[in-house]
């Protein structure tokens, strides 16, 4: 009983509980039918969000003001690069997602350099580089659908036992990410940076190198994520990163980080994605329209903001 | 930088003076950083293509200035709370599709949405204060609601402006072009209202040190409100005179307002955070994006695809110009 009582305390559950009442109402409404592959593909596309999730729970964990905004033009601009690398071609896949890789960590590093030269707010900064990655993504990938090889497409449509293989890597990366924050020094660094920027300075925390490297981080884990959003949805466009502003910074959000910085959770962003992914499903199974789908999705976001609130703010 | 105090006194005080006059102008050279890019876009412009310098060809190339300098200004608001309204653009989309819809149908069921609207705007400023909580996260949620309802008003492109609204906006005043006279008429009421009023003082207090003007015994709450109401207000006319120029409406036509607005306040000299905006700025800001993107690019034959990075390398260059005034500040 203490126990339940004490997992009740953690930030985290909530969401979990929300993703659980949320798939709950959806199998009652079609009375219990595909509640199984609801779970699967719930699994599946929460992993991409679940990737940009974690880059962007590091970078708003630095405190306020700290938000990477570039997110969406850079997962599109990799989503290209990496399927132009691999070229439909089975033995290009790793270099295609090393391309991808690299092409996000640039895009972060790029990021940081703004935000370190011009010293202005990242808000403004990541906003201006997405301008400038957008039309390059556009200049680039334009009039080409270009299709992953069959082999990276199988790959990430890959499931064994109705458990999606990309969901259980993201597992593993989650379970890596959660040890690198609370547990090694650069996580330490992030959370003591966002907790109080000038004691962490004054305790010997590289500041700089920190959060160049946090933007860094972000940057290539979009990266990452476009390659295999492209892999998954079996093709590469501009606007395929476009819902994943909103969605990172709402699962981070949601899933129990404080907005102001110092303080993360990185189960919460896995419970975040779920409920944000099984609402979209419920809705869609409700058969509502495309307007009043997102009315709702808005709403659904506000309301939980509004009831988990309190703290301040994200500049 | 200080100067040596074993210095003669006469020397000191030479050099302080100098210090101060190189001060004072490095202050002027920041304010009028907004003027110098639009001075530089223009002669940009009138050296690529003399004939764009006409009554006619301002009126055209500046079609669209007068909804972003509007939806600039309900940025403008907005930033001057330290808030950021990542919603704009979908909301003047949502106006668009109210006006070509029902302002023109039923007139005044038309008018009573378009102020409930304002008066959302209102409560989420509200929200915002009472609950503490993120203004970015609040609006991202909010740009999503007003997609939706837009898609609900206008599922399809199409609708039709009402025709006062079409007369309006197409009016052309002699020697002047119409969006340089509204341009300059929106500034300078604004301007009038933040800058020199004594709530507007207030209002722009409560971005610079809200614990202070709490102590002076002022509503946050109130001024938190007056502020989103007021970027409401802006949306609300941005949206209007948007479709007032395009004559039909698309749910997705403001979508690229919210960063426009962002970039435009910045551009004119406005602060992220301490209640540092400059209406006149915002407005000079939101001409030169309207410029930029894209008449001076087909000037210079570069593909509309840059449109979008033209943007932010502005951005970026005027930052960086300021970021090398500060330091002679100093």
């Amino acid at each position: 009983m203490t126990s339940v009582r004490s997992l009740l305390t953690k930030p985290w559950i909530w969401s979990f509980i929300g993703a659980l009442l949320v798939w709950l109402a959806t199998i009652a409404f079609t009375g219990g039918y595909g509640g199984g592959g609801m779970v699967t593909a719930a699994l599946s596309l929460a992993v991409f969000t679940v990737i940009v999730g974690v880059g962007q729970m590091f970078v708003i964990t630095l405190g306020p003001g700290n938000v990477d905004l570039s997110l969406p033009a850079n997962i599109g601009l990799a989503s290209a690069v990496a399927m132009k690398v691999m070229d439909g071609n089975d033995s290009m896949i790793a270099v295609g997602l090393l391309a991808a890789l690299a092409c996000g960590a640039a895009i972060g590093a790029a990021n940081y350099l703004l935000i370190w030269a011009l010293r202005i707010p990242p808000i403004i900064a990541t906003l201006s580089a997405s301008f400038i990655i957008q039309s390059i993504d556009i200049s680039y990938g334009r009039g080409l659908q270009i299709k992953p090889p069959p082999g990276f497409a199988d790959f990430a449509n890959w499931q064994v036992l109705g458990i999606p293989v990309l969901a259980i890597l993201t597992v593993l990366f989650t379970v890596g990410a959660a040890i690198a924050l609370q547990r090694m020094i650069y996580g330490r660094s992030v959370l003591a940076i966002g907790q109080n920027i000038r004691a962490a300075w004054l305790a010997g925390v590289n500041v700089g190198r920190i959060r160049f490297l946090t933007y860094t981080l972000s940057g290539a884990l979009g990266g990452i994520d476009g390659a295999l959003l492209a892999g998954y949805f079996r093709g590469a466009n501009v606007d395929i990163g476009n819902e994943y502003l909103l969605a990172s910074i709402a699962v981070v959000v949601i899933g129990g980080t404080s907005v102001a910085g110092g303080k993360a959770n990185v189960p919460g962003v896995w419970g975040a994605a779920l409920f944000l992914v099984l609402l979209l499903t419920m809705l869609n199974t409700f058969g509502v329209s495309a307007g009043v789908r997102l009315l709702l999705t808005g709403l659904i976001i506000v309301g939980v903001i509004t009831a988990a609130g309190g703290q301040k703010a994200l500049r | 930088m200080r100067p040596e105090m074993t210095a003669a006194s006469l020397d000191t005080a030479a050099r302080t003076s100098a210090e101060r006059g190189a001060l004072a102008r490095a202050r002027l050279l920041r304010g009028l950083l907004p003027a110098l890019s639009l001075a530089l876009v223009l002669l940009a412009i009138a050296w690529l293509n003399p004939r764009a310098i006409s009554y006619f060809g301002f009126s055209l190339m500046l079609n669209l200035a007068i909804p972003i300098a509007l939806a600039t200004i309900a940025q403008m608001f907005v930033i001057a709370g330290n808030e950021l309204d990542l919603s704009i653009g979908t909301f003047v989309g949502f106006v668009g599709c109210v006006t070509a819809t029902w302002l023109k149908d039923a007139p005044l069921i038309g008018v009573a949405i378009l102020l409930g609207s304002i008066g959302i705007y209102a409560l989420l400023g509200a929200l915002i204060h009472l609950r503490n909580l993120p203004s970015i996260v609040v609006t991202l949620g909010m740009s999503f609601v007003w997609q939706g309802l837009a898609i609900l008003v206008l599922p399809k492109p199409g609708g039709k402006a009402p025709d006062w609204l079409l007369g309006l906006m197409a009016f052309k005043p002699p020697f002047v072009p119409f969006p340089i006279i509204a341009a300059l008429l929106i500034g300078l009421i604004v301007h009038f209202g933040l800058m020199r009023t004594s709530y507007g003082v207030i209002l722009r207090g409560s971005g610079g040190n809200p614990a202070a003007l709490g102590r002076a015994g002022w509503s946050l709450l109130r001024t938190k409100i007056v502020l989103f109401a007021l970027a409401g207000l802006f949306g609300v006319l941005s949206g209007m005179a948007l479709i007032g120029i395009t004559t039909s409406a698309d749910a997705n036509i403001g979508n690229g307002y919210t960063l426009l607005a962002i970039a435009g306040v910045i551009l004119g000299g406005g602060e992220f955070v301490g209640g540092r905006v400059s209406p006149i700025g915002a407005v000079i800001g939101a001409l030169t994006l309207a410029l930029a993107a894209s008449p001076l690019l087909t000037f210079m034959h570069i593909p509309p695809d840059w449109q979008v990075a033209a943007n932010g390398a502005i951005l970026i260059i005027v930052l960086a110009a300021r970021v090398l005034i500060s330091r002679k500040e100093r």
